[in-house]
């Protein structure tokens, strides 16, 4: 089940990880290797922990095992790990005073918002050039659209070059021309920025037609490797259904 | 009349404290709100009472000093339950608050005394000596410095604490110390602008500038000149009605309050 892609400079392995919420075992004997340039993608029923080994991951939550940052001597790598993380939503109702600006700023700028310079402004300006949203930078985060501001928060976050991102489901309330979008953008950026990327999905078929890895996880991980593989398991058939893996193929064959 | 005004020193020095204080109301409520902890300021405030009962049980004479001390353990007393995340944060706050403040009601009223305490429930700013002038002008350097220090990492957490924490922003000891900075400064104004509407004075100039601000700029700097505005105004009303200055600071802000509101609802 351990397949294991040669790579060309560092990959992440998690090595035996648990988590446990006091007698309650939600995560046991994960074992992955994930490796720049490649998308990696978690999928699974409700509950089945995807977004627990996200904060994990995170630090968010306590865990057994490692999760290590190796290159290809197997040394650790300088620094640890660098994880660009997007979330599945943001606490922000629509008349936050908070622009876009502000918001970028606020998590990567050493000037307190407080203060404008016109170096950060056009700084945080080119960073979201890189997601075509430059022109929103004045807007209220709170009137963007959910494919404006997963847009907002992708380029927050490859904004410092992260060696992981880590996506948790961050495509939700998007259309499909946005859906085509965003992954056609993360498979651009796995390759220009050398980036790992791990993405917790609900969407079979955008999974099937991008993802280089698909880890199917419940509990633990039940599949693993290229997503025609495991779509073809039954434990993913039992997951997902039959149905699941023929929709798929016709519809990546669109 | 103005120059009359200003030929009592009290009036002089209480202009001063609100020239001090209520620039800081308007900027550490834009964060209050933001991260919706009216309910919490609110508990300090109570919580003074309290305070002043255990200086005067400790016997310290300066009860500003038993106020501090209690204060500051009860903000991280409701950060470190809030964190273990028993019960929803609002609960505990209450139950909390009225606990301390029925203690330290309980206390002062032993023997009946509790009148010498009532000053507090609604402040007087026109008592304030330049001794105490001083404290707030420390505290006022203190808060502005700790502000643009981390402003960036209050705001980040308010919008997503796990997005802060993956860019290696401290959470807990962010909310420690603002929870630290709300408690000195609910204690060392509480004297002059009284238990009972201290929050109001916190919450309602951001609450107005949130009505009519789309950055956070914008939402700062409203809060402070509508604080400023309504604590000098107010000031200066009630001297010339001679009704007390707290509440008429808070009837202006207020009326600031509701004519955002009309302002920025069809925003």
């Amino acid at each position: 089940m351990k397949k294991i892609i040669p790579c060309g400079f560092h990959c992440i392995k998690f090595i035996d990880l648990g988590v446990a919420f006091g007698d309650q075992r939600v995560l046991e004997g994960i074992n992955l290797h994930v490796h720049c340039g490649q998308m990696t993608a978690i999928v699974g029923r409700n509950g089945a922990g995807k977004s627990t080994l996200v904060r994990a991951i995170l630090g968010e939550v306590p865990y057994t095992g490692e999760i290590q940052f190796k290159n290809k001597m197997n040394l650790n790598m300088q620094g640890g790990l660098k994880i660009g993380y997007v979330p599945q939503a943001i606490n922000i109702d629509r008349n936050t005073p908070l622009s876009v600006y502000d918001l970028f700023q606020s998590f990567t700028g050493k000037l307190p918002i407080l203060f404008k310079s016109k170096k950060e402004y056009e700084h945080v300006k080119e960073a979201l050039d890189e997601f075509d949203v430059a022109e929103l930078i004045d807007k209220p985060v709170g009137t963007l659209s959910g494919g404006q501001l997963q847009r907002v928060l992708l380029a927050m976050a490859v904004h410092d070059t992260p060696n992981l991102l880590l996506l948790d489901e961050p495509v939700s309330g998007v259309d499909k021309n946005g859906m085509d979008a965003f992954y056609e953008k993360m498979a651009y950026l796995k390759e220009s920025h050398d980036l790992a990327i791990i993405l917790v999905s609900h969407d079979l078929d955008y999974v099937y037609k991008y993802a280089d890895n698909v880890i199917l996880i419940d509990k633990t991980v039940t599949a693993a490797g290229r997503p025609k593989l495991v779509y073809e398991t039954e434990a993913f058939k039992s997951v997902f259904g039959k149905g699941a893996v023929v929709d798929s193929e016709v519809k990546s064959n669109d | 009349m103005i120059k009359e005004m200003f030929s009592y020193t009290f009036m002089i020095r209480a202009t001063i404290a609100i020239l001090l204080i209520s620039p800081l109301f308007g900027m550490v409520g834009t964060m209050i709100v933001q991260k919706r902890m009216a309910y919490f300021s609110d508990a300090l405030g109570h919580s003074a009472l309290t305070g002043i009962a255990a200086g005067v049980i400790v016997g310290i004479g300066n009860t500003t000093i038993s106020m501090i001390i209690f204060g500051v353990c009860f903000a991280l007393l409701l950060n470190y339950i809030s964190r273990k995340g028993l019960s929803s944060s609002d609960t505990l706050i209450s139950v909390f608050a009225s606990c301390a403040t029925a203690l330290g009601l309980a206390i002062l009223s032993r023997g009946g005394s509790f009148s010498n305490y009532s000053a507090i429930l609604v402040g007087d700013i026109l008592s304030i000596t330049p001794a105490e002038i001083i404290q707030l002008i420390v505290l006022f350097a203190v808060i502005l410095v700790f502000w643009c220090v981390s402003i960036n990492r209050l705001t980040a957490i308010s919008i997503h604490a796990t997005l802060a924490k993956s860019r290696s922003i401290s959470v807990r000891v962010m909310e420690d110390a603002f929870a630290v900075l709300i408690a000195l400064l609910v204690m060392l104004s509480i004297k002059w602008v009284g238990i009972l509407l201290i929050n109001a004075l916190l919450i309602l100039p951001a609450a107005s500038s949130r009505n009519i601000s789309e950055n956070f700029r914008e939402y700062t700097y409203f809060s402070i000149i509508f604080s400023i505005f309504s604590g000098v105004l107010g000031l200066f009303v009630s001297y010339f009605t001679d009704m007390a200055t707290g509440p008429m600071i808070v009837i202006v802000a207020s009326v600031i309050y509701f004519a955002t509101y009309l302002y920025g609802k069809d925003r």
